[in-house]
């Protein structure tokens, strides 16, 4: 090793610093060469000379700033080298021109870019799973080994993943740009769609007992808080912040000390995140006054009738049927077709309720495990337990999640005592 | 940039006269349009697909069958080389096609050296 293994730690930190200093860099740059790998290069060259530089001189005040200032010299310097560049002038004169005030009293610019930097990640002319992986890549600054490890993909086929991705982008002119408003409601949801992946993805495996580094829920929350901030006054972001936080807020209690997923009549209330729960609620009321309602602040919603209920006897059934109705006039799908009768069933209405399930199990949702699930737990409810253990079997060996199948075993020993 | 947009279709709808001169008159002022804005280079219509003959030559040798290079339901019927500033508005285009609303339309962008 040479004498820089002494130094080591340094780099470390060094290395974490100027990876969450430089998304601003990345943003700015491929805004003006509609080229994230270019921007890249010109950010990795910012990063050499700081390896040099901040060591030696100590780090900037401003170290988002500086890497944006040298990375756009280190750009200049490359597009000037380039002979056959078709839009070699155009770019100079961009580059050139391009805002290098303080970010921290200069915010004009800086929204601007970061905002195109996720409009572009998950624009539609993407496949979903890229959408997400640049998402997390260029938006939330993930490494590409941390996104490998929470999707269980191997990194290079990630990296490859990544690769295609830049090179459609530029080859097929995908806009870093915020959209017009014509398109703004439509894109905009593909973006909340990104989001709402990546915090879903980071729910199901963190009950999966899985031991991963990275907290997708923690970087969805913060992609959510992000764009809240650049983007405020819309209702339906405010609505899927508000949905996250109210589900992240029971965090604690979703698996008991048995391993099992906690039924939310179990659930110790006291555990649950009161600080997030009252930031959720605030988060939905600002969306509620601009009267706009959707699907994501009508899921909020009901996460939030669950939240702030003072028990699970206390639970509103009617209201969250009610919105579940709300839900299914805007999304008439079968998933929420079946989260609608299982709130009727809890509402009084359980023969109403029955004959949805049975019809979605004879049609769209045959063979879906949380439809058998609902069913089985609605006879263990009204007293059928040998039926209801036939359903829960039924269920069994489909289930993937360890958490999972314990409560259902767990249901089925109950039933069978009965 | 410049991107083809090509029309696929499974063969002509059924419709009434009244429907076909709509259609037609829809192709037509899209058409208008994107030429006086300037953002339609190029646009046509094809014959139908039993009127195609395939060309291959391999080994230096010319071979010469009757009709489309494959057998598919769904057709090349058209094309519009259209010239935008992003892939936002050839999607936009795209959409404005009449036979969006049956067939499918593929937007590519142009191959451009140095790209």
């Amino acid at each position: 090793m040479e004498p820089g293994g002494v130094v080591e730690p340094d780099v470390a930190s060094l290395d974490r610093l100027f990876r969450s200093e430089s998304a601003r860099a990345i943003a700015t740059l491929a805004r003006i060469f509609g080229d994230l790998g270019r921007a890249e290069d010109a950010v990795q060259e910012a990063y050499l000379e700081a390896l040099e530089s901040w060591p030696a001189h100590g780090t900037p005040r401003n170290p988002a700033g500086w890497i944006l200032a040298v990375a756009r010299n280190r750009a200049i310097d490359a597009v000037r080298r380039e002979k056959t560049a078709s839009r070699k002038y155009d770019l100079l004169a961009r580059l050139e021109g391009a805002a290098i005030a303080d970010p921290m009293t200069n915010d004009e610019p800086v929204r601007d870019d970061r905002l195109a930097m996720m409009f572009a990640c998950a624009h539609p002319a993407l496949a979903p799973e890229t959408r997400v992986a640049l998402t997390l890549r260029y938006a939330a600054g993930l490494t590409t080994e941390e996104i490998a490890a929470a999707f269980l993909v191997p990194l290079p086929t990630l990296a490859q993943r990544l690769v295609r991705a830049k090179r459609k982008i530029v080859q097929s002119g995908i806009p870093f740009s915020v959209p017009s408003p014509a398109q703004l409601p439509e894109r905009l949801s593909d973006v909340l769609a990104v989001v709402y992946l990546v915090f879903n993805e980071g729910y199901r495996s963190s009950q999966d007992g899985a031991l991963v580094r990275v907290d997708l829920c923690a970087d969805a929350l913060h992609l959510a808080r992000t764009l809240c901030r650049l983007m405020p006054g819309e209702p339906e972001l405010l609505g899927l912040y508000a949905l996250m936080l109210f589900h992240h807020a029971r965090r604690a209690t979703r698996v008991n000390e048995r391993g099992e997923a906690a039924p939310l009549e179990e659930q110790d209330r006291e555990r649950w995140d009161v600080v997030a729960i009252a930031q959720a609620r605030a988060a939905l009321e600002a969306a509620r006054r601009h009267r706009r309602p959707g699907p994501y602040q009508l899921q909020a919603g009901i996460a939030g009738a669950h939240a702030t209920a003072a028990s699970w006897d206390a639970t509103d059934w009617p209201a969250i049927r009610r919105t579940y109705d709300a839900l299914y006039a805007l999304d008439p799908s079968p998933v929420v077709a079946l989260n609608r009768a299982v709130a009727m069933a809890f509402s009084g209405a359980y023969d109403e309720a029955m004959r949805a399930i049975d019809g979605l199990l004879d049609g769209p949702l045959a063979g879906y495990t949380p439809a058998t699930i609902a069913k089985a737990d609605l006879l263990r409810r009204a007293g059928d337990p040998a039926e209801a253990r036939r359903w829960f079997e039924r269920a069994l060996p489909a289930l993937a999640g360890e958490a999972e199948r314990r409560i259902v075993e767990r249901r089925i020993a109950e039933c069978a005592r009965c | 940039m410049k991107y083809a947009c090509l029309i696929y279709d499974d063969g002509v709808p059924t419709m009434d006269e009244a429907e076909q001169k709509q259609i037609h008159a829809d192709y037509m002022a899209l058409y208008q349009n994107g030429l006086a804005s300037g953002s339609i280079v190029a646009g046509e219509g094809l014959d139908r697909t039993d009127t195609a003959t395939t060309v291959r030559v391999r080994d230096g040798k010319r071979t010469t069958t009757d009709g489309p290079y494959a057998e598919t339901k769904e057709v090349l019927a058209g094309f519009f080389i259209v010239d935008v500033p992003s892939i936002d508005e050839a999607l936009d285009f795209a959409a404005k096609i009449p036979s969006a609303k049956w067939g499918s339309i593929e937007v590519r962008p142009l191959w451009s050296q140095g790209a």
